[in-house]
């Protein structure tokens, strides 16, 4: 319980100088994709961009609200989020005892898959990344693809994967098997997915991970393989990632498919009447 | 007196659209704020703890998200486009190359995930006695590998910008690149494979995201001949794909 306390005691003084703070390291951050925007505008294309002040406008908002969304998130939602990740597989909370047994059954740290599984979509659905590629997406398409149907796709991807590679930590399987099925799956999905799905479902798997789902993820991740009878945190706590990146390439190709059928049979219900 | 006018609509416009955002983004994060709230009343039965501080670090989410989006709608997207249409106008091919193998290195390398996820891996190496447990040894292997990383990011741009120039299909390359990850799992050390695989997913920024992306398809847009859906997107993908490799590669020459 004490540990709840230690993010509780900041007050507005605070807030403010954290928010500078948080500036300052998402301005660092950003400022080398700044000087190479700088550096080609000026050395080598040589003419000032369209709307040159509403792209600088644009790029401002973009840091104050990484800035305004970092600091929020580490107040109020990753440290609550870590010390539930951490709670959800303490031997307390599992087995009801201060101490685990020797031997756990998988099955008794159900509710670490299901918080796993449902944190993991909630957090994909909120990731700016992905809003900005299914944004984009339905731009492209002409509103073929609904960025809703693409966001709600990754995000039970990231879902499944969390839920079973949580699994895979408690019951200590390697690693390699898991991802390389995964592969193997999304091998065959690709020679029957529609083609202009393809690149958008192999991107989706990149911009699951980022700022909002990582931390939290990578939480679970150690605090699951710390407590967990026989884990070692170096061997088993990395990989959650590597799940949540898998995942969502079959989701999308999926939906993608299940969307395909649907519309055949739906021509050819049309055709036969 | 007329400008007046216009810079008031202009202003009226920007509110509304800033009001839209705002409403969006307490939509986008009702399923983090419902699974966080169900776990601690009612699996955990915990009290909430501070609910001021995390009502106060919601709104600053909700705002940051709401900016975030009209920032990119403004200026990320925007500066992506142009860029690759001025490029694609120039006919510099070497530029383009460039800039994107830049844009790739440069926003990896100062990523502060890969910064973490790098200095766990030394601890991981120096306890699997592959290196030396002193600070030296450990903080030359992270950064070795975050450079590592940090290249396989700018040659994936460069690889992925050649293959919507040439419009070659994403998946032969993708799928190329997954089966040689299989052959290298079976021969690099175990206690890479797992910092290998994470190294993919934590390397795609918030920011590189929709730059990369707009890059992407405003290139196969300026292209006669080319689907931006189809040979827009991708980019994201050789930029996950590739660490694995480089890593896995740099696992398997440092360790030998």
């Amino acid at each position: 319980m004490s540990n709840l306390r230690i993010y509780a005691k900041g007050n507005e003084m605070d807030l403010l100088t954290t928010l500078f703070q948080t500036l300052a390291l998402t301005v660092k951050d950003v400022l080398p994709v700044l000087a190479l925007l700088v550096f080609f505008q000026l050395m080598i294309l040589r003419r000032p961009l369209p709307n040159w002040r509403r792209l600088t406008l644009g790029f401002i908002f973009v840091l104050i609200g990484l800035t305004l969304f970092l600091d929020g998130l580490e107040t109020a939602l990753f440290p609550i989020g870590k010390i539930m990740a951490k709670q959800l597989s303490t031997p307390q909370f599992v087995f009801g005892s201060s101490a685990a047994p020797p031997e756990a059954a998988w099955y008794r740290y159900a509710w670490v898959y299901v918080f796993g599984a449902l944190i993991g979509f909630a957090t994909t659905v909120a990731e700016p990344a992905l809003i900005a590629v299914s944004f984009k997406a339905q731009e492209v398409s002409r509103g073929s693809l609904n960025q809703w149907g693409l966001r709600l796709a990754v995000a039970t991807g990231v879902s499944l994967g969390i839920g079973i590679g949580t699994f895979r930590i408690v019951t200590g399987t390697p690693l390699y098997l898991y991802i390389i099925s995964g592969y193997l799956i999304v091998m065959i999905q690709t020679i029957l997915a529609p083609r202009e799905i393809i690149p958008l479902a192999y991107d989706s798997g990149g911009v699951t991970t980022s700022t909002v789902t990582v931390p939290l993820v990578a939480a679970l991740g150690l605090g699951l393989s710390e407590t967990v009878p026989g884990r070692d945190p170096a061997l088993d706590g990395f990989g959650l990632i590597a799940f949540a990146s898998v995942f969502p390439i079959m989701t999308v190709l999926g939906y993608a498919q299940i969307a395909q059928w649907l519309s055949q049979r739906r021509l050819k219900a049309a055709k036969e009447e | 007196m007329k400008g007046n006018v216009d810079y008031f609509n202009h202003l009226i416009q920007h509110l509304e659209a800033f009001a839209l955002h705002i409403v969006g983004a307490c939509r986008d994060l009702m399923p983090i704020i419902m699974v966080i709230l169900i776990f601690q009343l009612v699996v955990l039965r915990q009290p909430f703890p501070d609910l001021i501080q995390v009502i106060s670090g919601l709104i600053l989410v909700i705002l940051g998200l709401a900016f975030f989006v009209l920032g990119l709608e403004l200026g990320l997207f925007p500066i992506g486009e142009a860029m690759a249409e001025a490029f694609a106008g120039k006919g510099s091919l070497f530029w383009l190359l460039c800039f994107g193998f830049g844009l790739g290195f440069s926003t990896t390398i100062a990523e502060p995930a890969l910064i973490a996820v790098t200095k766990e891996a030394a601890v991981v190496a120096a306890q699997g006695k592959f290196i030396n447990s002193d600070q030296a040894s450990m903080a030359s292997y992270a950064l070795g590998l975050r450079i590592t990383v940090a290249l396989s990011v700018g040659v994936a741009i460069v690889v992925g910008l050649i293959r919507i120039l040439k419009g070659w299909p994403v998946q032969f390359l993708i799928i190329g690149g997954y089966i040689v990850v299989m052959i290298m799992t079976f021969f690099a050390p175990k206690e890479i494979v797992g910092i290998a695989y994470d190294s993919g997913g934590v390397t795609t920024s918030t920011v590189t995201v929709p730059l990369v992306t707009a890059l992407g398809v405003g290139l196969a847009s300026a292209i006669r001949g080319r689907n931006p859906l189809v040979d827009g997107f991708g980019l994201i993908a050789f930029a996950s794909l590739l660490p694995l490799i480089f890593v896995m590669a740099y696992g398997m020459v440092m360790f030998h």
